[in-house]
């Protein structure tokens, strides 16, 4: 069974690694992740992130979450957010000189 | 040479005679007794925010919060009035913690219709009275109205609820004094999408509230966070803020507008310029606000972003594409902390809009980060006490304001409430 729109099965081999509902799930598999996965995944989502803003941005927000397809295309999307910083910035999963600091998401929007 | 005007003193310190140039002695951050001397000085007699009305949006609405610092757990409830009240978190039966899930120190939050103790079953109703005693017989002469709940003074500025444990403390709006008039009717309430996030941070509370209290730091210590053009050029030009401000123990500083929008789109990264946004927020204004007076007091045209800092351990942070970000930190010892930041967005009408915020939410993640172990690594080194003053610059005036407004609270704490021994006697 396909995770993501027809519109977008190149990306379907990242959709079971990324399509992450928490944050900190998301943040987990960033640092559990190697710079090559991560740039593999970046190299191929980033040109196509606009248009999958714009096959989302056919729904109305709240109705995304019945919708798996659609929920799974923007739960990827946040993973792509996460996954910029060690590929556009840091060269490496964690932020450099950050040690054991840890900072926890304890309330997330809605969708 | 300044890119912005000063005060005709020539700095904004010397704006402020009474707060002097003279290096700062850190001690205050790294001594145990003066802590201890803090909690009953500012976290037992100040206003402090817990939270924003939104949490409590019905009848029975409730949350914690965990007031290590001024030695309590006060829970917060919307009764069936409408009104929010605060009360210590304590059974008067026998002292159980009334309101907690699973782990006793940990906040919770949710709705019930009456307070239940887990202990003996006595059980309030939401205005804090007792309503029903367990096998009441047994008792002595009880009498149900002498033992309801134990209030908090608590009251609401604009949506966000205050708490405070002196019963003879200045009213909140005279207490929020300048700053908390001349913020009155931005529109907290329209900013409902919210984003939490909490870290445990090795250093006093005072330091990070230094670090968020000036920019100084940011072309160096962020760096890398912007693309190498750009970094060299902020680090070229350092940091100056447009304008600073001391009231009270409150103080505020207001920026330039960073890179929302940028003028050059080669110098932003390449996620950023697909979905228009970054640390300072979604590019496009999803409202416009006609601003109430305190924000942007310099009145600039590439104003950015104003910082509050509402003494002691709340600052407020409002952005110019129209979204606000709040930081609390609860202190849990002389050297360790508790840091929480919100970000409050107008809830996102459409999926980019969404992943906008999150491009935000996740570039504040990455920053503080940084600047949260670069705390443990001063925290450790000023408690060797090899250096104990340190030259705090013009754009660090609301720390070297900070910590003489700590001491002076801790001075006058001890002036008026402790008696000194008599060894006499």
């Amino acid at each position: 069974m396909p995770m993501l729109p027809d519109a977008f099965a190149d990306l379907e081999p990242f959709a079971p690694t990324w399509c992450l509902k928490d944050e900190p799930d998301r943040y987990a598999t960033r640092l559990a992740s190697t710079m090559d996965e991560m740039q593999t995944f970046y190299d191929a989502f980033l040109p196509r992130l606009e248009d999958a803003l714009s096959w989302l941005d056919r729904y109305d927000l709240d109705d995304i979450p019945d919708d798996e397809l659609a929920q799974n295309l923007l739960w990827l999307c946040y993973s792509l957010v996460c996954v910029s910083f060690p590929v556009e910035v840091w060269r490496q999963p964690r932020v450099p000189d950050s040690g054991a600091s840890m900072i926890h998401q304890i309330v997330a929007p809605a969708v | 040479m300044a890119h912005f005007p000063k005060p005709a003193e020539g700095s904004w310190t010397e704006h402020y005679p009474e707060i002097g140039t003279e290096p700062v002695d850190y001690s205050d951050s790294i001594d145990p007794a003066f802590y201890e001397l803090e909690r009953k000085a500012i976290f037992q007699r100040t206003w402090l925010n817990v939270g924003r009305v939104e949490r409590l949006p019905r009848t029975g609405s409730y949350f914690t919060k965990e007031l290590d610092a001024a030695g309590t757990s006060v829970v917060v409830v919307k009764d069936k009035a409408g009104e929010i009240r605060a009360f210590h978190n304590i059974c008067r039966h026998r002292g159980n913690k009334l309101v907690w899930n699973d782990y006793p120190r940990e906040e919770t939050s949710g709705s019930f219709r009456q307070f239940t103790c887990k202990y003996h079953g006595w059980r309030y109703d939401l205005d804090g009275s007792l309503s029903f005693v367990q096998q009441e017989s047994e008792f002595f002469d009880l009498d149900k109205d002498a033992f309801g709940l134990v209030p908090v003074r608590c009251e609401i500025w604009e949506g966000f609820v205050f708490v405070n444990l002196d019963d003879d403390a200045e009213p909140l709006d005279d207490y929020l004094g300048t700053f908390g008039a001349g913020l009155k009717g931005y529109p907290f309430h329209e900013m409902t999408e919210v984003a939490t996030y909490r870290a445990d941070i090795g250093s006093n509370w005072k330091l990070f509230i230094d670090a968020f209290m000036e920019f100084y730091h940011a072309p160096v210590l962020h760096a890398k966070q912007s693309v190498s053009d750009e970094s060299q050029k902020l680090q070229g030009f350092g940091f100056e803020a447009l304008h600073y401000q001391l009231e009270g123990p409150h103080s505020m500083v207001s920026s330039w507008g960073g890179m929302s929008p940028p003028k050059d789109l080669s110098m932003v990264k390449p996620i950023e310029r697909v979905l228009r946004s970054g640390l300072f927020g979604p590019w496009e204004r999803p409202i416009e606000i006609d601003y109430p007076p305190a924000v942007n007091p310099a009145r600039s045209p590439v104003w950015g972003e104003d910082s509050f800092l509402f003494f002691p351990n709340f600052m407020l942070l409002l952005w110019a594409p129209n979204w606000y970000l709040t930081y609390h930190y609860w202190p849990t010892s002389y050297n360790t902390h508790t840091f929480e930041c919100s970000l409050y967005f107008v809830p996102s009408r459409t999926a980019r809009e969404r992943v906008a915020h999150e491009l935000a939410l996740t570039s504040f993640k990455e920053y503080s980060l940084q600047d949260g172990n670069t705390l443990e690594a001063t925290q450790s080194m000023i408690e060797t006490r090899t250096v104990t003053e340190f030259p705090l610059n013009d754009q660090e005036i609301a720390l070297r304001h900070l910590h003489r407004t700590a001491r002076a609270y801790v001075a006058d704490h001890l002036a008026t409430h402790e008696t000194p021994v008599d060894v006499r006697a």
